[in-house]
């Protein structure tokens, strides 16, 4: 009860900023866009590049979006009191993640059906490529808040969080391109999404950890 | 009897030394401060009067010494200690794009036993029951801080830790706080408080540390 209490906090202020919000999301659009005017539009081309396109822009508006994630919390002494709170921070913080996951990485998910027409990727691969999405970009969530956590009290933070997490999110973007990019040539996907499916696990339990011991870390001084 | 004091509501610091960086803001410094009383942290501007409230709270981290809360070390038993202490901190921890009704309940989510029922008494006690339902960021400063002291009434813990609570309120601001002050202390709360202003809470007795005269 006192857990969707949170949620429904963080989702009331989102809907309050959604114009901030919106921004990894054009983003997201904008960059994905820019593809077929700076290369050549022959959509042979354009096909076999899309799912890397796709999941590169995906990637970045996401690790961009994560910026935000307890940057107001920290400035307004919200975060002070999180951690002050009885409530293990773990859970607190993971819930968080869910939340902004909820209003930035789900409409990105969405939106990729629509850069996937843009760029010509078949429509009978749409299926694989959402789905690699949708397993990825919570792992890209869960990396870019322990990047956030770590990064909160730095004033030129926004920079560094993509250098710190960026890495880290080679293993999922190699196995969500692969899903995507063998689905559009009819190639079995299961292998590259079972990884994707491995590694959101691991994300989603190990990550609280890393973040509240971020946090804490950043608050101490 | 030495041991039933112990168990006893009793906030103590023993030799707790705390740099920042290369300077020393305090060493070996020891206190007791007990159910019903006060403790004034003094000290000038950069004397380390907020480092140290954290460090009280388990937020920052002592260099040397420790932290007893009923005689366990807040190291060992910080859940506990943290169920059993209000912060007002200098951010409000005010969400400004919530109301003051918003901002409690979210608190009072928070806390380990939420008392929700009193949030319209809560709002009318610190004069905020007209603007209950406005963003607090249409709400000036001075309001914005007693949404902030609301949060503390909605909390049933023994440990009040302030940081500057004076900061931004009015007259009756300050009246309205020396009021919550006492009334925490006769039920047998414990305030520790850091501002530059002498706050007079007659007939309790408010301790007083002052920082950065060593150095």
């Amino acid at each position: 009860m006192r857990l969707t209490a949170l949620i429904e906090r963080d989702l009331r202020l989102a809907y309050r900023r959604r114009g901030e919000l919106a921004t990894p999301v054009i983003f997201f659009v904008i960059v994905t866009a820019l593809f077929p005017l700076a290369l050549n539009p022959d959509p042979a081309l354009l096909r076999t590049l899309a799912p890397g396109v796709i999941w590169v822009a995906a990637l970045l508006a996401v690790l961009i979006g994560q910026d935000s994630l307890f940057k107001t919390d920290y400035e307004d002494g919200s975060l002070e009191l999180m951690l002050l709170s009885p409530i293990t921070l773990e859970w607190i913080v993971i819930l968080r993640v869910f939340t902004h996951w909820l209003v930035t990485g789900l409409p990105l998910v969405i939106l990729s059906l629509l850069m996937a027409l843009l760029l010509d990727y078949p429509t009978h691969a749409l299926g694989t490529l959402v789905m690699s999405l949708f397993l990825g970009t919570p792992i890209l969530s869960c990396l870019g808040a322990v990047g956030a956590s770590l990064t909160v009290g730095l004033r030129r933070g926004f920079m560094l969080l993509p250098i710190l997490v960026l890495p880290l999110t080679v293993p999922v973007l190699i196995f969500g391109a692969a899903a995507a990019g063998r689905a559009a040539v009819g190639d079995p996907v299961a292998a590259p999404l079972y990884f994707l499916g491995a590694m959101l696990i691991l994300a989603i339990t190990l990550a609280p950890f890393a973040i509240a011991a971020g946090l804490r870390i950043s608050l101490e001084s | 009897m030495i041991d039933s004091m112990e168990q006893s509501d009793v906030l103590s610091v023993d030799n707790l030394s705390v740099w920042r960086g290369e300077r020393c803001l305090c060493r070996n410094l020891s206190f007791r401060v007990s159910t019903g009383e006060a403790l004034q942290v003094q000290g000038q501007n950069g004397a380390g009067k907020t480092t140290l409230i954290r460090v009280l709270t388990g937020l920052g981290r002592a260099d040397e010494g420790d932290v007893r809360w009923r005689g366990e070390s807040l190291r060992r038993n910080s859940e506990q200690y943290r169920a059993s202490l209000s912060y007002l901190g200098h951010s409000n921890g005010v969400k400004l794009g919530l109301s003051p009704r918003e901002n409690l309940a979210i608190a009072s989510a928070l806390l380990a036993n939420p008392i929700a029922n009193k949030v319209d008494v809560i709002l009318d006690k610190v004069g905020l029951s007209t603007h209950a339902d406005l963003p607090c960021g249409m709400l000036s400063m001075g309001q914005r801080r007693r949404t902030a002291l609301a949060r503390l009434l909605l909390a049933d813990v023994r440990l009040w830790f302030l940081d500057e609570p004076l900061a931004s309120l009015d007259i009756a601001g300050v009246t309205l706080l020396t009021d919550m002050l006492k009334a925490h202390l006769t039920s047998g709360g414990i305030v520790v408080f850091a501002t530059h202003q002498s706050m007079d809470l007659a007939p309790f007795p408010v301790k007083s540390i002052m920082l950065g005269t060593s150095a």
